[in-house]
């Protein structure tokens, strides 16, 4: 079957950015996203999230440029001050005019 | 009635044994886990119904007689996060952020020491002013404003206003403290009536749900205590005191009754927990998370818990001669 070739970019972060990280990748041209609640441990060992909820685990799939500006906007206002890790996978989706 | 007398009668209530029972879980290592939705539910039913009950009575009361007290409320709320902040910028030598976030946490408050203070004098049969709720309402926001405030022009990177006022102000907890007010002013006693099976007999109980979790939630953090030094430790215990003090004060001044004073007294020495970490995890990022959240849950909340609310007691009766 024919894929077209996407970014997959993962985020977590603490759960009381979930709307804040949501309305920001939106902002940057991504037209959906999967959220999951998720828990774990990372080299920080401080979070708000841990008196209220987990973490919040947002996946997305976008073109190249809309995960640049996604890892871009992440770093330059988020990574210094809040737990949150982002990573991008290369995938071949279905469809693949619906996300870009 | 003597100092230890009061002692063993607010430490001897199924709530506050609940919070030791859930310390001791931890402390223990036991598997016992307070599921996510379970707590954000019974922290639901709290506000809403702390709120409804507030709402019935205010519709009783007298605008005079609630509107001087308010006043009292709103100024506690915006004086204590200054000194606060003073205090932990110059003595603590914490950061700019630091110093801000504890002061949004020590000027706001906690519904729940409000609460154990209510089923306190409620065994002791003395009476208080049936709108305290909204008090505890009016107080949740303003310190948070002002310590926002103080920071705001010190630290880098700001979030605009429109979206910290949103996120202050349709937190979970005003929402439902506010809106139940509202609600219950709005349907007054009569329609208070179709739900007070729900949201009154059961209360007791769920609070003590809730103060399980707590104390497992406060056990976690008696680690952290090392890390944020003994000044933080002294400032969690000595400012609830005086802070109280003051609030009883300015209760009495404003013409509350003795318990309506003592109850000023425990919401200007309590430290908040639920509306101020959202909001200041938001807006003041830098502000590291493990200095208010030990200091408010490890260290102020279960000292107001055990000895403070019945020394706030005890200093009310000497403010009013009894």
């Amino acid at each position: 079957m024919k894929t077209h070739p996407l970014k997959l970019v993962t985020i977590i972060g603490e759960a009381v950015l979930a709307d804040r990280l949501l309305r920001e990748i939106r902002k940057l041209g991504a037209k959906g996203h999967t959220l999951t609640t998720v828990e774990g441990q990372g080299s920080r060992g401080v979070r708000a999230s841990e008196w209220e909820g987990k973490n919040v685990k947002i996946e997305t799939l976008v073109s190249e440029e809309v995960a640049d500006a996604i890892l871009h906007v992440l770093s330059e206002h988020y990574f210094a001050n809040f737990a949150v890790v982002a990573y991008v996978h290369d995938v071949g989706v279905v469809r693949g005019e619906k996300y870009v | 009635m003597s100092a230890l007398e009061l002692i063993q009668l607010n430490l001897l209530t199924p709530v506050v044994l609940a919070f030791f029972l859930g310390m001791a879980a931890t402390l223990l290592r036991s598997d016992l886990k307070m599921p996510d939705e379970l707590y954000q539910g019974l922290s639901i039913y709290l506000l809403l119904a702390i709120g409804l009950k507030g709402g019935v009575e205010l519709s009783a009361a007298a605008p005079r007689e609630f509107l001087i007290p308010a006043g009292g409320a709103v100024l506690l709320g915006l004086a204590v996060p200054l000194w606060c902040y003073a205090l932990l910028r110059k003595i603590g030598r914490l950061t700019v952020a630091d110093s801000a976030a504890l002061a949004a946490h020590y000027g706001s408050v906690s519904a729940v020491t409000f609460l154990a203070t209510l089923a306190f004098l409620a065994a002791l049969g003395v009476p208080h002013e049936g709108f305290m709720p909204a008090l505890l309402a009016i107080m949740e926001v303003p310190a948070i404003v002002v310590a926002l405030l103080l920071a705001r022009s010190r630290v880098p990177e700001r979030t605009p206003w429109r979206e910290l006022a949103r996120e202050i102000l349709t937190g979970k907890s005003i929402l439902l403290l506010a809106g139940g007010l509202l609600i219950g002013l709005i349907t007054g006693r009569e329609g208070f009536a179709k739900v007070e099976g729900f949201f009154v007999t059961p209360f007791q109980g769920v609070l003590a749900l809730f103060l399980l979790e707590m104390g497992m939630v406060a056990a976690r953090r008696f680690g952290d205590l090392r890390k944020v030094g003994w000044f933080l430790v002294g400032f969690g215990i000595v400012m609830p005191l005086l802070h109280g003090a003051l609030g009883i004060y300015v209760g009495k001044w404003c013409g509350l009754s003795m318990g309506g004073s003592m109850i000023l007294g425990v919401l200007a020495a309590s430290a908040s927990y639920i509306a101020a970490p959202a909001a200041v995890r938001l807006s003041l990022p830098q502000a590291n998370p493990t200095y208010y959240l030990t200091a408010s849950l490890a260290i102020t909340f279960p000292f107001n818990l055990t000895f403070g609310i019945p020394l706030y007691y005890a200093f009310a009766r000497f403010a009013y001669g009894v």
